[in-house]
């Protein structure tokens, strides 16, 4: 290794030599471009792993802020997985405008024949169904489960039921309202209801709450962005020194704010990681509440997890809010570090 | 190498600090800079090191204008520089080696370059085996070398050094007074700060002296 002095007195000769000395200092770094990669890639890797090491040196300040942010993650994250779960239920109910008729107790089964005959003329109308009473009984033995109780009732109480499919058997449109109403006043009638009702008023409520969840996303996602702004602001706070040191010595904003950068990262990862084993616990825990109460229904319910992409996506987002939090602070505090 | 032409420099509070300041320094060149304190060193330091711009006049460094200087460039501008301080800005969680190879880690040097280019400097300035020590448990006029090391590792082509015997007894004072001058021998220009009058005359270089920020010596 030539010694240092050596290459002084070299450098000087070179001035002697030229009269108009390009100094060394003015070469680029590294020389050739792999080098320079290199060396980029190495500057990369110690900025992730130092900035690592300064979180787990001040392990309790970085778990509180961890668990902070776990916290709104998986509240995000298990909002839309309640929704998921919600949408499954209803998602396998096959939709439908059929009507059924209710028909006064006194109108027996030949008036209720008649009577169907009679709708089924109606131009709107596809299809008609009767269910006499003697049929509807049958059903219901079979598949309430009363059918002890059942049958020590003196007569029948189940009214004669006529079934309606309107043309448009699937859009739920004006026509159907209409005839749903033209219908409820025959005399015959005693109520009249589109079946499957119930199952589209829960469908606008979930979609309701599909928008509700996307606004609550943003609004968690904006309190995950000024936790971590606050964090690398107190961190930039507390390393002032390095940072005024760095600046001094011919540092880019680039290199300063790397470690940074790369603290807003890690941060949002284990935030992310931390929501899904939180979203993932509870999920477990409801698991067999949930299937046991879908099996008193003869349901046969499967509660949905976290998917594999939908956790990588967690991930990724958990991060890449660490990291533009993190952006966004040293982008307009970083300037502000000055030497007194 | 270094031209001050007509400078002034306003703060809003206090006024002006310097009143149309020229000089020129040559390219290895070593000048001292003094006056009674308040009269204007460290603000001409600054205003090299791009800390602060100048309220009036010119400054070339290397035919550069460094008032025309964008803020992404000033980095660059800087990497020019070996800057010393009379508190020495060490960081005291690195080890000397690490606080040394800070300006080489910057540019983007390799490790092997970075040790090879470290150990030099450690030599230089006489702390060869104190690599893996902490600032803290050096001595005063160590710790002044450690950043005399970090000053000259990415070999710049000025040194500025505002008061860097400040805080150190005379003997020590005259061994980094030696160091710099060894460093001028080589061709880098250096410009001091200092109010040592002592110091400065034994050593014998190129004075300017200022007073209530004018350059009355030169």
């Amino acid at each position: 290794m030539m010694s240092d002095d050596k290459r002084f007195q070299n450098r000087a000769k070179l001035k002697k030599d030229k009269p108009k000395p390009s100094l060394p200092h003015t070469k680029k770094a590294g020389g050739n471009f792999n080098d320079k990669f290199r060396a980029y890639l190495a500057l990369h890797a110690h900025a992730l792993f130092f900035s690592l090491g300064r979180l787990l040196k001040t392990p309790f300040t970085s778990v509180m802020t961890i668990v902070v942010l776990a916290i709104a993650l998986a509240s995000a994250s298990g909002f839309y997985l309640l929704l998921q779960n919600a949408e499954q239920l209803t998602g396998n109910l096959e939709v439908s405008n059929q009507i059924s008729l209710f028909l006064k107790p006194t109108v027996d089964d030949l008036t209720g024949r008649k009577l169907a005959d009679k709708i089924q003329q109606n131009p709107e109308v596809k299809e008609v169904k009767l269910i006499t009473k003697e049929q509807a009984l049958a059903e219901f033995r079979d598949f309430s489960g009363f059918g002890e109780a059942i049958k020590n009732l003196d007569e029948n109480p189940l009214p004669t039921v006529v079934q309606v499919l309107p043309k448009n058997a699937l859009e739920e449109t004006e026509d159907v309202q209409k005839l749903v109403a033209e219908l409820a006043h025959l005399p015959e009638v005693d109520i009249a209801q589109i079946d499957m009702q119930w199952v589209r008023r829960l469908q606008s409520m979930l979609e309701l709450a599909h928008s509700g969840m996307v606004i609550l996303n943003f609004v968690f996602g904006f309190a995950i962005l000024f936790i971590m702004g606050n964090t690398i602001r107190l961190e930039l706070e507390g390393r002032r020194d390095e940072v005024l040191i760095a600046k001094l010595v011919g540092a880019t904003y680039a290199f300063i704010q790397r470690p940074f950068l790369y603290t807003g990262f890690w941060l949002g990862f284990f935030a992310g990681s931390m929501a899904w084993v939180m979203v993932t616990a509870v999920m477990l825990i409801l698991k067999n509440p949930i299937e046991r109460l879908s099996g008193l229904y003869e349901g046969a319910y499967q509660v949905t997890f976290l998917g594999f992409l939908e956790s990588i996506s967690l991930l990724s987002i958990a991060a890449a809010l660490g990291i533009l939090g993190a952006w966004i602070v040293l982008h307009y505090q970083l300037r502000q570090i000055k030497p007194d | 190498m270094l031209i001050f032409d007509q400078v002034g420099k306003r703060y809003p509070d206090v006024g002006d600090v310097l009143h149309e300041v020229s000089f020129h320094l040559q390219r290895g060149e070593m000048a001292f800079l003094t006056g009674h304190s308040g009269a204007g060193k460290s603000t001409i330091l600054k205003l090299i090191a791009i800390m602060e711009y100048c309220s009036r006049g010119h400054i070339l460094l290397e035919g550069k204008n460094l008032n025309r200087a964008q803020e992404r460039h000033i980095p660059y501008i800087r990497r020019k520089l070996g800057l010393i301080f009379q508190d020495y800005k060490l960081l005291h969680d690195r080890t000397v080696f690490d606080n040394i190879a800070l300006p080489l880690v910057i540019c983007g040097y390799g490790h092997q370059e970075i040790a090879r280019r470290v150990r030099a400097a450690l030599d230089k300035v006489g702390l060869l085996g104190k690599e893996k020590k902490y600032p803290l448990s050096l001595s005063a006029g160590e710790q002044q070398r450690v950043g005399i090391a970090r000053a000259v590792v990415n070999k710049p082509a000025l040194i500025l050094a505002d008061e860097p015997t400040g805080s150190l007894d005379p003997e020590l004072a005259a061994e980094v007074m030696h160091l710099f001058e060894q460093f001028q021998q080589v061709g880098v220009t250096v410009l001091i700060a200092t109010h040592d009058i002592g110091l400065i005359r034994r050593m014998g270089h190129r004075v300017l002296k200022l007073d209530h920020g004018r350059l009355i010596v030169s």
